[in-house]
């Protein structure tokens, strides 16, 4: 097992640049997922890494070795494709055997090595069976047998779960972090579905048009989001966002969004007059006719233990996360009360977040 | 959506059935009745093969085939009544038309040349012709597209159009009547053919299954042959078969840049009417024969063939 590291990672297919300068860290033994919506330069980034494209600059270190320009034989990883690209004319042995028999291992250790791989996958009573009659969970299975057969330094895989029904996906997002946990090889996971990127990451890459939004882990990318890309990719419903003018200075504590003082972290910047937006995740927003900032009850939605209900205010719809308790009549008028001390601020223009204590408590927390 | 197209996509009625399978079978016994023609007239006997009307049932000879692999020469009954007595069946029965067997004819080695061009020439194109497809497939070859366009132009024109500069440039080369040169040949005529088809092949199947092979430690070539090559069976074996028949039918360049040791059987087959009189039962034992390597090589890959042809229309 090993560390990745990417410095300044840059892909450009002629004019067009699907990786730009990308730099991250995996750490021995960490589950990292790169998430996005398609076309964000995740996959390129994955294969990359892998060797099956060579970048236009930059580098990647793999246990600290520079691997960036060598073949994809020569670096020691292992690939897990998203139509799994089990080889049709081999059974289920020959298949999670096929990269060892590369190595010129000798036929009785590759078959003891198969086995013992086949029973960690639970798929040992499948190893003569063809791969073509396979039914979707089994050939994940045998493509991952394949992958961590030969204990290579980390695993790649791109949107493995993404052909799978949604039943059989949360089954193998659970076995995919069991494995994980179990033979603690470092990951790479590519995916644009962000239930799988947030109940499997030890750490995310958040990324849009071949930059890396922000990076850490599912706490902080939720939480913290570094971009308004970030609050509106992450949570369902996404983060709701209300603007506001007028510059901020370093220690506000308070901002007036339509009309309503509206308590936030203390800020811990100063920022210029411009367009800014209030960043207000759905479970932060409560019910209280006491508050200024109001509007009327548009939709509901009812989710069992929750509801999610739409309000149109001045700004638009926003969308509430309450208790699927209380009684609510579309037309009703409302005032909404939100929990300060989770609010974001962000500038619109960049869409770049502000500083506020939230991020320096945070950072508190990490060194101390 | 009209009621007419909505009917069509559902299953064929049984009316609808019972229409094509006439249609089907008429078709196949129109085109039976000559190669059944010319199976039946491959036994009889001279005088049968030329009664009017036609004899349908005759009594079956296999003189036609003993005219076939020999030479005869005409004896006078005195000279033949002096003779040991005959060695073998063909023996008698060319000594009942006043003959004896002088030797073997042309035929066999005619024959075996067919094969040694129609098969080396289909092995040269469809290992060319994977090659550069594969290659054409997966690399970013510059000038590609015109690249393609100009291995197809080399059929926009009947092969034959180019016949005279051939002839000469043989000629000069010293290819011609030889063997190598009906190869080159036959290839050359062949690998657009063969290219276009298994580029074809080779780009339905998902690069993901070599580049797992690369991942897992093979070398391009490597993965290629144990990945690529297994998949592209089908398309392979159909590509095969539609370059055997080319060369093995071939007529116009056989009979033009071969005359003797490199001679096909295509143009030395109508060589048998002239000799002695018009044979022909020899000329369609000579016939039958010839059938025979494409016929075995056809159903021995007749599956691939079927998925081959039908290819694109059903996915897998």
């Amino acid at each position: 097992m090993a560390e990745i590291r990417v410095q300044n990672l840059r892909k450009a297919f002629g004019a067009f640049v699907a990786v730009q300068d990308s730099n991250f860290v995996v750490e021995d033994g960490e589950f990292f997922v790169m998430l996005g919506p398609s076309g964000c330069g995740k996959t390129t980034t994955l294969r990359m890494i892998a060797g099956l494209e060579l970048p236009t600059g930059g580098k990647i270190l793999l246990g600290g070795e520079d691997v960036t320009m060598r073949r994809a034989r020569e670096r020691d990883i292992a690939f897990v494709f998203q139509l799994f690209a089990l080889y049709p004319h081999m059974n289920v042995r020959k298949n999670i055997g096929f990269p060892l028999l590369a190595q010129g291992m000798p036929a009785a250790e590759i078959r003891s090595r198969v086995e013992e791989t086949a029973k960690l996958l639970r798929i040992d009573h499948l190893l003569n069976k063809s791969v073509s009659g396979l039914a979707g969970g089994d050939r994940q299975r045998v493509a991952l047998g394949r992958a961590i057969v030969r204990r290579p330094k980390c695993f790649l895989m791109d949107e493995p779960l993404g052909t799978l029904d949604t039943e059989f996906r949360d089954l193998m997002v659970h076995e995919l972090r069991e494995l994980h946990n179990r033979i603690h090889a470092t990951t790479v996971y590519v995916t644009h579905d962000q239930m799988e990127a947030m109940s499997m990451a030890d750490k995310i890459a958040v990324m849009n048009h071949g930059v890396i939004e922000q990076f850490g882990t599912p706490r902080e990318i939720y939480d913290r989001p570094a971009t308004m890309f970030v609050a509106d990719f992450i949570g369902s419903p996404p983060m709701n966002f209300l603007k506001f003018g007028g510059g901020l200075a370093r220690g506000a504590k308070e901002i007036v969004v339509q009309g309503a003082k509206v308590a936030v972290p203390e800020v811990r910047e100063d920022i210029a007059p411009a367009d800014m937006a209030l960043g207000i995740r759905p479970e932060h927003i409560r019910f209280d006719d006491g508050s200024k900032l109001r509007g009327a009850i548009y939709g509901t939605e009812y989710l069992g233990t929750t509801q999610i209900v739409a309000v149109e205010t001045a700004d638009g719809i926003i969308k509430a996360r309450v208790p699927a308790g209380i009684p609510l009549n579309p037309g009703e008028q409302v005032g909404l009360a939100l929990s300060s001390a989770r609010l974001s601020l962000f500038e619109k223009g960049s869409g770049r977040a502000v500083r506020t204590v939230m991020h320096d408590q945070a950072a508190e927390a990490r060194h101390g | 959506m009209s009621l007419t197209t909505a009917h069509s996509v559902v299953a064929p009625s049984s009316n609808a059935k019972l229409i094509a399978g006439t249609i089907i079978i008429a078709y196949a016994l129109i085109s039976i009745v000559p190669l059944l023609w010319i199976f039946a007239t491959s036994f009889k006997t001279p005088p049968d093969s030329i009664a009017y009307p036609p004899k349908i049932v005759f009594q079956p000879s296999i003189e036609g085939y003993c005219n076939l692999f020999t030479t005869r020469t005409r004896q006078t009954p005195e000279y033949i009544n002096a003779l040991g007595p005959p060695t073998g069946f063909c023996d008698e029965t060319v000594r009942k038309r006043n003959m004896v067997i002088a030797g073997p004819s042309n035929f066999l080695p005619r024959f075996v040349n067919s094969l040694i061009i129609a098969f080396g020439s289909t092995f040269c194109a469809v290992f060319l012709g994977t090659l550069s497809a594969y290659g054409f497939s997966r690399f970013k070859v510059p000038l590609a597209d015109d690249l393609l366009f100009f291995i197809l132009s080399t059929r926009f024109m009947p092969p034959i159009a180019v016949a005279i500069p051939i002839y000469l440039m043989y000629r000069e080369l010293g290819l011609s009547d030889t063997a190598l040169g009906m190869i080159l040949l036959y290839t050359a005529v062949n690998v657009s053919l063969a290219v276009w088809l298994l580029k074809g092949f080779i780009d339905e199947i998902p690069r993901e299954y070599e580049e797992a092979a690369m991942i897992d430690g093979y070398t391009r070539l490597q993965a290629f042959w144990r990945t690529v090559l297994p998949q592209a069976t089908t398309g392979i074996a159909a590509t095969a078969i539609f370059c055997l028949i080319f060369a093995w039918n071939e007529y116009a360049f056989a009979a033009l840049l071969t005359s003797g040791t490199a001679q096909t059987a295509p143009p030395f087959i109508p060589t048998i009417i002239g000799e002695g009189g018009q044979d022909w039962p020899a000329v369609a034992a000579g016939t039958t024969i010839f059938l025979v390597p494409i016929l075995v090589f056809t159903i021995l890959l007749r599956k691939q063939l079927l998925r081959g042809i039908t290819f694109g229309a059903v996915r897998k």
